[in-house]
This record gives structure tokens, C-alpha cells and sequence, in this order.
């Protein structure tokens, strides 16, 4: 991998005295000192002049990429016929109850409950596994170290499917299928990118702090939970970000794992929509447990969005 | 590649190299490993149970013939002659390869065409990164669905805005000539987690070099080419990588929206290929050779990629320092 050299942060000793969720300024920040102060009128008019052909071609960019999404809650809030009238009506009074009909003609609250389940407990275990391990990367040294790490990198490019089928045999001759023990458990054994995350950020943290810290006597444990986790909200919210949408987006792990109509994930409830008979052919209802489905992974990723583009900066990708 | 030189935490105690020192240097050292150890301890035992022994077994599986029931039975190469000599194998590894070639570089040519776009200072950045990237955080079977409905040869809204542009449009998703195309398509909707890279990359590129070229009279165009692009190889390198490695493992897309392959198998992604093989015929064995196969095809792709980097990928670090 090429990507593990680090941002310059940490060996300029990360001068900012703010105690606090402050990351690692991205490589070449610090060197960018501009002249804006130059009078250059007729060049300063030009550029505002193409700020504004720069929004206008990104605003026509993002009416046509949200247009789906538009057409999605708009297909929501018809009714039956409204749905196949030709060309499509774009006013009309909303059918909130379209929501209603959904959640209660198939069993969506156990599904959201499952899903609840998994997602929440492999964010938990991600989060927990891969800052621990990697605050033992970024911080600790022993023999080896460097070799696993390497080889740890190395698995983001072994694809899923090699390990699919062994994964698989073990989990049925362990009696795990139909469970979601197949779907959590390996989360709490860390994820080579996350951890990659999560080192990247501990390392731009100053080793003062740390000192300090190990001077009056903590442990490396205390020194991981009480003073890294706090510090590295970001990246946090990165990983929530990405493990939740990822977990919750799943539908290859949950459609060979889980088999029960009752153990569904909402992923794998809405696939088989279409096709079901309480549900059939009606685009309307799709469409609303199609927008329901979406709503949780964008409400987390609006949430968290403000930390999760810092979060990606930091990880100087770009290295 | 190089990996972050740890200096002991007890560096400044380097100084004396009396007797005591150095041994109490040594205790401490082999306690810190110690605790490394335990540290790294969840991911190197996720390494050895999730990663790399069932790629071993993986491997060894691929030799044999195994259905879940019985006891697997060592078939030799049989499965890989197998391959070689099934079309419907070769079907899909072209299929792949087609979404694969066009899909990936189209993805990075408009996240970073967008990327650049959103890069400075303009009103509603916010918004606008925020809902060029809301398509991928949908993705997989939520976006499907929708597609599904948007590609509806009668109703879908692709249609309707084609027949309003005079253009009479496909029975996207059940002609095997479109089905493929329309998958490609789709795909490029997720185009956000490339820009949002991009746009990390594009924070540590110096401006003087802009202004640089600016004084030199260059073109916006030319500016960006002689200095985005070479600036960001390395942004490049990443995200085409990730994109083969993902397009490999495209799923829940293909099996949503053309189930069972597609018309006429047209959209039968070696992901669902291998899916088929073994959770619906219980062909364990051959299922691994899929994987095995499939592996080999990214590692040789990777290669050529790392092969050619000297090429196109500009190396900041030799340069500056």
C-alpha cells in the first residue's frame, strides 16, 4: 500500500494548544499563505464570475443526481392510479397513510429491530476493536509489529469472496446459520481500513500528552480509553458513518446467513417486495418502504457529516 | 511505503549508556511489547480467522468437490478445467470485465470532474457535497429498488423524460442488449465516495502552483491538467484500485434489479455467478474456483496498475524532500 506514509502534522509536534476534537491539519494547509491582499480587481471580478458558472453547473449536476431520490418520495405519496398516469402528475395532495399501509401490511417493525440489532452492535465492535488495535500501531512497539500491520493492509484488497464460502461451512458446522452471530461477531475482531483510520489519526496526536499522562501512572489501556477515544471524535464519526451505512446496507452476509422471514433485515425485507403478495406490483407502496429503508443510513450520514468530511481529510488519503 | 518510525516513549532517557539504564530501558521495552501484543491481539486474531485461514481453506476447497452434506472429495484441477471450459463462466468474467472497464474510470473521471468543482470557495458547498454524496450512502438494495422503478419500460421516469426528448426508450431491464448498460448507469450514481476522496486530495495540493500557472498565462483547463491531475495520481491510484476490487463484488444491485443473471444471463457479474454456484447448486468447490479465479484477476490487475504507476503517478515526496 502506498498509503500509509504519513501527513507532516506530527513531526511539526502539532503546535495548537486547544485541547479538543482538533485533527490533524491536512498536508499543505500550513503552506498556503494567500496573497489576496494584491489589488487585482479585474481578475477578482473574473473569478466571481466563474464561482457563479461553477454553481450554476453544479446546481443543474445536483437536480439531476437528487432527481431519483425527488421521484422516489414523489412515488411515495401517490395513489395506485396517480402512479400510472402518463406524463406524470407532479402535483397532488400527498397520501401520508401510503407510510402507514406499509409498516403495518408487512411485519417492518421486526425487521427494524433486526436491523437495529445487527447494525448497532457491529458499529459498537468496530469501533471498540479498531481503535484499541489501532492505538497499539500507532503507539506500541514490539517485535513484528510493522510485518502484521503490512500484512493487515494487504487483506483491503483481498475480496470478500474468496473467504465467502470457507466463512460460510465454518459458521453452518458451528449451527450459526439463521442467527446473526455470522453478521456481528467478526466485527469485534477490527477491519484493516478502519484501523488504518483510526492509526492515522492517533498519530497525529502529540506525544506530550501522553507523557503526561504515563508519568502519573496510567496504564496503556487508561491512556487509550480515557485520553485517545475522547480526542478522536472525527474519526469516530467516520467510522460510525461508514460501518453503519455499511452494515445497513448489507444484503449479501444477511441473504446467505439469514433464511427465517421473521430474522430479516430491512435490506433483505425490500427485496423481496416486489415479488410478495401482500405487497405485489404496487409501485406507491415499494416506493415508501423503499424511502423508509433509505432514511436511517441519510439521517446518520446528516448527522455526522460535519466531523465525517474532516475525519477522510485527516486520514491523509492523499499520501 | 514507508511504515511510521515509533520511537520508544522512553526516548529521552537515550542519553546515559551506563548499565542500569539501558537494562531498565529493556524492561520497559519488553513490557510495552507486551502490551503491544494485546493491543494488536483482536486484529491479528481476526487476521488469522476472517482473513487469511479461510483463504487458505478457500484455496484447498477449490481442489475439491463439496456439497455441505458429504465430505468434501479431492478432485484435483477439476474445477478449474472446469472453468476454462464452462461459457457461461466465460460469459460472465466478459460481462465483468465490460462493467468493470467502463464503470470504474467513468466513476473517476466525474468524482473528480465534481471534486474540482466543489474545491474552493463557493456558496453551498456544504449543500452541495452533502447531496452529491447522499446517493452513496443509500446504495445497495434501497437504490436498486428505485432504479428498478426509474428504469420501468412504461411508467419508469427515464422513460418518460426520453419520450419527452422524442427518443423512444429500451425495455432497459429485460433486453439482454440494455440490461448491462443500464446496471453501468446506475452505478454511476455512487460516484460520491470518489469526489469526497478527490476532494481530501485536492485540500493538499499548494495553491502557489496554481498562481504559479496563473502568471504563466495557462488556461483553467491546462491548469488543471498539468496540475490537478498529476498532483492527485497517487488519489487516482487508490480509488482505481478500490473501484476494480469493488466491481468484483458488485451484488445486491445485479440480483435486485435482473435477478437470476439478467435477460438472457446479459447481467450475470461473476459475484452473482459464484452466489448461484454455491448457495444454489451447493457447488462449494467450484464456487471457490470462482473466487480463487476472480482474486487472481484483481491481483493482476493491481499488478499492472503498481506496474505502470511510474508512468502516471507523480511522487511528491522524491521531489520536495
Amino acid at each position: 500500500m502506498s498509503t500509509v506514509e504519513r501527513p507532516a502534522a506530527d513531526r511539526t509536534g502539532d503546535s495548537s494548544p486547544t485541547v479538543g476534537p482538533v485533527p490533524a491539519p491536512p498536508a499543505g494547509a500550513a503552506r498556503a499563505g494567500r496573497p489576496q491582499d494584491r489589488p487585482r480587481r479585474r481578475r477578482h471580478r473574473r473569478g466571481r464570475v466563474a464561482a457563479w458558472v461553477r454553481v450554476i453547473i453544479l446546481s443543474v449536476g445536483c437536480f439531476t443526481v437528487l432527481m431519483p431520490v425527488v421521484w422516489m418520495v414523489l412515488t411515495s405519496l401517490k395513489t395506485a392510479d396517480q402512479v400510472l398516469v402518463m406524463p406524470p402528475v407532479w402535483f397532488f395532495t400527498p397520501q401520508w397513510h401510503n407510510y402507514v399501509d406499509v409498516l403495518t401490511l408487512v411485519p417492518f417493525q421486526r425487521y427494524i429491530l433486526n436491523t437495529a440489532t445487527i447494525v448497532g452492535l457491529v458499529v459498537l465492535g468496530t469501533l471498540l476493536s479498531c481503535s484499541f488495535c489501532a492505538y497499539g500501531f500507532a503507539r506500541l512497539r514490539a517485535p513484528g509489529k510493522k510485518v502484521i500491520f503490512a500484512v493487515l493492509m494487504g487483506t483491503l484488497m483481498l475480496p470478500s469472496t474468496v473467504t465467502l464460502v470457507p466463512t460460510y461451512i465454518v459458521f453452518n458446522n458451528l449451527g450459526w446459520l439463521n442467527t446473526f452471530k455470522p453478521l456481528i461477531l467478526p466485527a469485534f475482531f477490527g477491519s484493516a481500513f478502519f484501523i488504518f483510520l483510526f492509526r492515522q489519526f492517533f498519530l497525529g496526536i502529540p506525544r506530550e500528552l501522553e507523557e503526561a499522562a504515563r508519568i502519573d501512572g496510567a496504564s496503556y489501556f487508561r491512556i487509550w480509553w480515557s485520553l485517545f477515544l475522547p480526542l478522536s471524535w472525527p474519526v469516530i464519526a467516520t467510522v460510525t458513518v461508514f460501518t453503519f451505512v455499511g452494515a445497513y446496507n448489507d444484503f449479501f452476509g444477511p441473504v446467505i446467513y439469514l433464511s427465517d422471514e421473521s430474522k430479516y433485515t430491512i435490506a433483505v425485507a425490500l427485496s423481496y417486495f416486489s415479488g410478495s403478495p401482500r405487497i405485489g406490483p404496487q409501485m406507491h407502496l415499494t416506493m415508501a418502504a423503499t424511502t423508509i429503508a433509505a432514511l436511517p443510513s441519510v439521517i446518520v450520514f446528516l448527522l455526522a457529516q460535519r466531523y465525517f468530511i474532516r475525519g477522510i481529510a485527516v486520514s491523509g488519503i492523499n499520501k | 511505503m514507508t511504515l511510521t518510525r515509533t520511537e520508544p516513549v522512553a526516548a529521552p532517557s537515550d542519553g546515559p549508556r551506563g548499565e542500569r539504564p539501558k537494562r531498565r530501558r529493556s524492561r520497559m521495552t519488553r513490557n510495552q511489547a507486551l502490551w503491544c501484543y494485546l493491543f494488536i491481539a483482536p486484529a491479528l486474531l481476526g487476521l488469522l480467522l476472517f482473513s487469511l485461514g479461510p483463504m487458505v481453506a478457500s484455496f484447498l476447497l477449490s481442489f475439491t468437490s463439496y456439497d455441505l452434506l458429504s465430505a468434501p472429495q479431492w478432485v484435483g484441477l477439476q474445477n478449474y478445467v472446469g472453468l476454462a471450459e464452462d461459457t457461461l463462466f466465460r460469459k460472465s468474467l466478459s460481462i465483468t470485465l465490460i462493467y468493470g472497464v467502463v464503470s470504474v474510470p467513468a466513476t473517476l473521471l466525474i468524482g473528480l470532474l465534481v471534486a474540482i468543482l466543489l474545491n474552493g470557495k463557493i456558496p453551498a458547498m456544504a449543500f452541495f457535497r452533502s447531496a452529491y454524496y447522499l446517493p452513496s450512502v443509500i446504495s445497495g438494495v434501497a437504490v436498486a429498488m428505485l432504479w428498478k422503478w426509474l428504469y420501468n419500460g412504461q411508467y419508469g421516469l427515464i422513460n418518460t423524460v426520453l419520450g419527452a426528448l422524442g427518443i423512444p426508450g429500451p425495455a432497459w431491464l429485460t433486453d439482454e442488449h440494455w440490461a448491462l448498460r443500464a446496471l453501468i448507469f446506475m452505478s454511476l450514481w455512487g460516484f460520491g465516495g470518489t469526489m469526497l476522496i478527490y476532494l481530501a486530495g485536492l485540500q493538499g495540493v499548494p495553491k502557489e502552483l496554481y498562481e504559479a500557472a496563473q502568471v504563466d498565462g495557462a488556461s483553467r483547463f491546462r491548469q488543471h491538467l498539468h496540475i490537478t491531475v498529476p498532483m492527485l495520481s497517487s488519489v487516482t491510484l487508490f480509488n482505481l484500485i478500490m473501484g476494480i476490487i469493488n466491481s468484483l463484488q458488485v451484488f445486491a444491485e445485479p440480483f435486485v434489479l435482473t435477478p437470476n443473471g439478467g435477460p438472457n444471463q446479459s447481467t450475470l457479474l461473476l459475484s452473482v455467478y459464484l452466489y448461484q454456484n454455491a448457495f444454489q447448486y451447493l457447488k462449494m468447490g467450484y464456487a471457490s474456483a470462482i473466487a480463487w479465479v476472480s482474486f487472481a484477476i484483481i491481483v493482476v490487475f493491481t499488478l499492472l496498475v503498481f506496474r505502470s504507476t511510474p508512468m502516471w503517478v507523480h511522487n511528491e515526496t522524491s521531489e520536495e524532500r
